[in-house]
């Protein structure tokens, strides 16, 4: 496990270190997420490695988000009386990028008869 | 030492609030699994109300209680570089779907964007708090970078990168549904792109190969929304 903490925090480390220096617009985990892509490929035997923890951190994903949503809510009274527009134009935008980032995909995948074997949601 | 004053001293570590957090959580997951998985019984939710509840409670200040939570924030950086791997074993399904996925970066991004914006506008928003819809969209410290550079108010955009992320988890699973999109990388891509870092938890939960997807369109979205959204914005509101 601690092999697997090394590898993920020196991918996000080099990540900050390249994000900073080159003054690149993207945050240092997400190019740390590339650099340990790039390992992945070159060296496929890291994946058993940091696959116990990488998959661990995943699966409970949404509890990491827990703290940054408690300040939310700590600070609700800040929207202040434009709370109810701000509330209805994430409602409006969201539903609206999710369907249309969804169809366009669909929409591609149709146009370039892309029949790849992909997982399909079953209802 | 009265059991009051252990609680005083304890309250004052990050010991409390770190497993109070983590606690909160689990009852939020357990309860998402006892409904079956039901995405209304979004586990984050759960367990930011239970938390908040407490708070308010016993009027402890965010800042105290961030004291232990910081350490389950700290992780989400690892988090981040761990969504490689999900990457990296759908490797072969990704490299084949290059053009959907930047038809739906496209649009999932700009329509998220304008209709946010459009919105706002309609319902009387201005200044500060209606650019700071603007990159809501995009993971936060993406959000936030492009906030301070339009001269919207960070912290205002944080909070709605949070909302639209909890928003997201729970409406996709039946939106899409009605949408008639099965396809799990069309629904995961969707759904990191619009609602970044909770939505690709929430596709993670349902389809490892969701979770893939979502990973990519939140990636490919903060790149986007941190070079284009400050030109379109500035270009809206010249």
């Amino acid at each position: 496990m601690i092999h697997a903490l090394a590898i993920l925090l020196s991918c996000q480390l080099a990540g900050e270190v390249a994000a900073g220096a080159l003054g690149l617009p993207v945050p240092g985990p997400v190019l740390g997420m590339i650099f340990l892509t790039i390992l992945l490929l070159t060296v496929p035997q890291v994946g058993k490695i940091v696959q116990d923890l990488a998959q661990g951190l995943l699966n409970h994903l949404s509890l990491l988000f827990v703290p940054a949503g408690v300040g939310v809510v700590a600070h609700l009274d800040r929207l202040g009386p434009d709370g109810p527009a701000l509330l209805a134009a994430l409602v409006v935008s969201t539903v609206a990028g999710l369907s249309a980032g969804a169809l366009a995909f669909a929409g591609m995948l149709k146009l370039l008869r892309n029949t790849d074997e992909a997982p399909r949601a079953g209802n | 030492m009265p059991v009051t004053d252990i609680w005083i001293y304890l309250l004052e570590g990050p010991l409390v609030w770190l497993t109070l957090t983590i606690l909160a959580y689990l009852v939020g997951d357990a309860l998402f699994k006892a409904s079956g998985g039901k995405t209304t019984v979004n586990p984050v939710l759960i367990a930011i109300i239970l938390l908040s509840g407490l708070l308010l409670a016993t009027d402890t200040p965010y800042g105290t209680y961030f004291v232990g939570a910081q350490f389950v924030h700290f992780l989400l950086g690892p988090a981040t570089v761990s969504l490689a791997l999900p990457l990296y074993w759908n490797r072969h399904l990704i490299l084949r779907t290059a053009l959907p996925m930047v038809a739906a970066l496209l649009a999932g991004s700009l329509v998220s964007m304008l209709t946010a914006l459009g919105v706002g506008w309609l319902l009387g928003l201005q200044g500060v708090s209606l650019l700071s819809l603007g990159p809501k969209a995009a993971t936060s410290p993406i959000a936030i970078g492009v906030a301070e550079k339009i001269g919207a108010a960070p912290s205002l955009t944080a909070a709605l990168v949070i909302l639209t992320g909890i928003l997201g988890a729970v409406i996709v699973t039946p939106l899409f549904n009605a949408l008639g999109v099965k396809d799990y990388r069309a629904r995961g891509f969707a759904t990191g792109v619009s609602a970044s870092g909770i939505g690709t938890a929430r596709a993670l939960q349902v389809h490892p190969t969701a979770g893939a997807f979502a990973g990519i369109g939140m990636g490919m979205n903060a790149v986007f929304t941190a070079l284009a959204a400050p030109y379109i914005i500035g270009w809206l509101f010249a």
